[in-house]
């Protein structure tokens, strides 16, 4: 039996403010499977981006456990086990595309030689081959997210954590991405991770999709999906497709009903 | 070119402004003057008496200018007559006391940015600094230092820093901390450390604040060179050329002295403009 890559027990997150304790998350359960395509989806406050959060060690659970790779989180950092993509691109404005990707590689202190290769393995990956020289204010918002998506894959992290990196874009563009983001996890077979509000979006690029509701933030349904690995944007208009929608859609009802 | 016309419309107000208010303000010496000799003046010879004394209480612009030109391009400029060895006497001390500091501005800026009980331990005190009269504290220090057997051009700069390091600290601090949570999140993905968060993310998102509060810096750095060449009884300087103008009653030489500092912070404010354009523009952040 293969261990999954990362594993939920009963984890608990509560925020101490002022005036009184948020449940960010209560009793989460979940398991996700090295290749997995997971999507997190639930209306704000339902805690889907503090539980992406809590995998990148970057908030601690106060309850529970939770292991990355068989690591605690904070150790799985240290591994360099996850890229994470924000939903800004947040590349640095003073550093072309090429020296943004450059980054993560120069802080965990890659060769030189390794780095460049490295970068135009990725930018290729990411369809953004010839502007590596290029600023970001010189890209379109799409552009810069796809840079933003090969600076995570620029080292070798298995796991590809993403908080609703396509949420600031047009519909067009994020079809677009949406359908390159599936060759790309077909091409690297990496573990995915990824929030987002929109259930087409859910529905389309997942093999499991996690249903969260809030007031305490938790989950209410996970949905492995039928669809093939194959999918073509097509496919949105299936039966089977509007069916998982459909039952997505039930259970963010349900969750927002209690 | 379409900026040009606001501009010389607004000096020349301010040119028959000052004409006027020269007219003005000289018919009194003037009109002193005719009664004692017992004539009587037309107002066209008090315009041209008041525009022409030697000591007027307001001088004419073109005597300024005419000062000006005298005394910077008409003398050899190791003279001590000459403006031109004057103000390099006096942009020395400035430029010394500019970069001692913005040294020490910087420097706080960091110690405050990473450490918690320095910015609630220095913090306050720097504020405090900036709270006293230059004037009531630069001659103790020019006194302290000139028994200490320090004179000349450090007693002038350190002075001058005392101005300088402070806008310079506050516009760093804000730049250090300019980062989002976003982009310091981003940093910790990549389980950087401090020094990595400093020197790639904190360090650049810095220098857009760092030059405007060097504009503000380096003016003030004259402003106190200038000040610390009040009253040290010092004999060569911008400062000087003011109070031996104010001792002596000659208005002109104040004028001209004063010309010659405001020309001498616009260059320096400019010239810290040009290398603001210059790095931004290599950094890509070209405003």
């Amino acid at each position: 039996m293969k261990k999954p890559v990362i594993d939920a027990s009963g984890v608990d997150l509560t925020f101490q403010t002022k005036d009184a304790p948020v449940h960010a998350l209560k009793d989460v359960n979940l398991q996700i499977d090295k290749g997995d395509f997971v999507s997190f989806i639930g209306p704000s406050g339902c805690g889907k981006t503090t539980l992406l959060r809590c995998i990148a060690a970057l908030e601690t659970p106060t309850g529970g456990s939770l292991t990355v790779n068989g690591l605690s989180p904070d150790e799985a950092r240290k591994a360099r086990s996850y890229g994470y993509v924000f939903q800004a691109a947040g590349l640095y404005p003073w550093r072309t595309i090429e020296k943004n990707i450059k980054l993560p590689l120069e802080i965990m202190g890659y060769p030189k030689a390794e780095m460049d290769e490295r970068v135009k393995r990725v930018l290729d990956l990411v369809d953004l081959s010839g502007f590596g020289k290029k600023f970001p204010w010189q890209l379109s918002g799409g552009m810069q997210q796809r840079a933003s998506i090969a600076r995570a894959l620029a080292f070798d992290a298995d796991i590809l954590l993403m908080d609703e990196p396509f949420g600031a874009l047009d519909e067009i563009v994020r079809d677009k991405l949406n359908e390159e983001l599936l060759k790309l996890w077909d091409r690297t077979g990496k573990t995915i991770c990824f929030v987002t509000h929109s259930i087409p979006e859910a529905v389309y690029l997942s093999t499991k999709i996690v249903v969260m509701s809030p007031r305490p933030g938790r989950i209410t349904d996970v949905i492995e999906s039928p669809l093939p690995r194959e999918r073509p944007l097509e496919i949105r208009d299936t039966p089977e497709f509007i069916e998982i929608a459909h039952r997505v859609r039930e259970g963010l009802r349900e969750g927002h009903n209690t | 070119m379409r900026n040009i016309l606001p501009i010389l419309t607004v000096l020349l107000v301010i040119v028959a402004v000052w004409y006027a208010a020269a007219i003005k303000m000289n018919a009194a010496w003037t009109y002193a003057q005719a009664n004692r000799a017992g004539t009587e003046v037309t107002f066209s010879e008090v315009v041209r008496d008041t525009l022409n004394q030697e000591r007027p209480v307001l001088p004419a612009p073109h005597q300024v200018a005419a000062e000006l030109w005298a005394t910077t391009a008409q003398k050899k400029i190791t003279s001590k007559r000459s403006l031109v060895f004057h103000g390099w006497v006096t942009l020395s001390a400035t430029l010394l006391g500019f970069a001692i500091g913005t040294t020490a501005g910087i420097l706080l800026a960091i110690g405050i940015t990473h450490n918690r009980a320095m910015e609630l331990g220095v913090m306050p005190w720097a504020i405090a600094s900036q709270t006293i009269p230059i004037l009531a504290i630069a001659p103790m220090i020019i006194v302290v230092l000139n028994s200490m057997g320090i004179s000349g051009l450090i007693p002038k700069s350190i002075i001058a820093a005392y101005l300088s390091f402070f806008p310079v600290a506050v516009g760093m601090v804000k730049g250090l901390r300019a980062p989002d949570a976003m982009q310091l999140d981003l940093m910790r993905t990549y389980s950087a450390s401090d020094n990595q968060t400093f020197w790639k993310l904190r360090l650049p998102s810095s220098m857009p604040y760092l030059f405007a509060s060097l504009k503000v810096g380096v003016a003030a750095s004259l402003v106190g060179t200038i000040v610390a060449e009040l009253p040290s009884g010092a004999t060569r300087g911008l400062g000087a050329r003011l109070l031996s103008g104010s001792y002596y009653g000659q208005t002109v030489q104040i004028w001209s002295a004063l010309f010659a500092a405001a020309l001498l912070a616009a260059s320096l404010v400019i010239i810290v403009g040009v290398i603001e354009k210059i790095t931004l523009r290599k950094m890509g952040m070209a405003a």
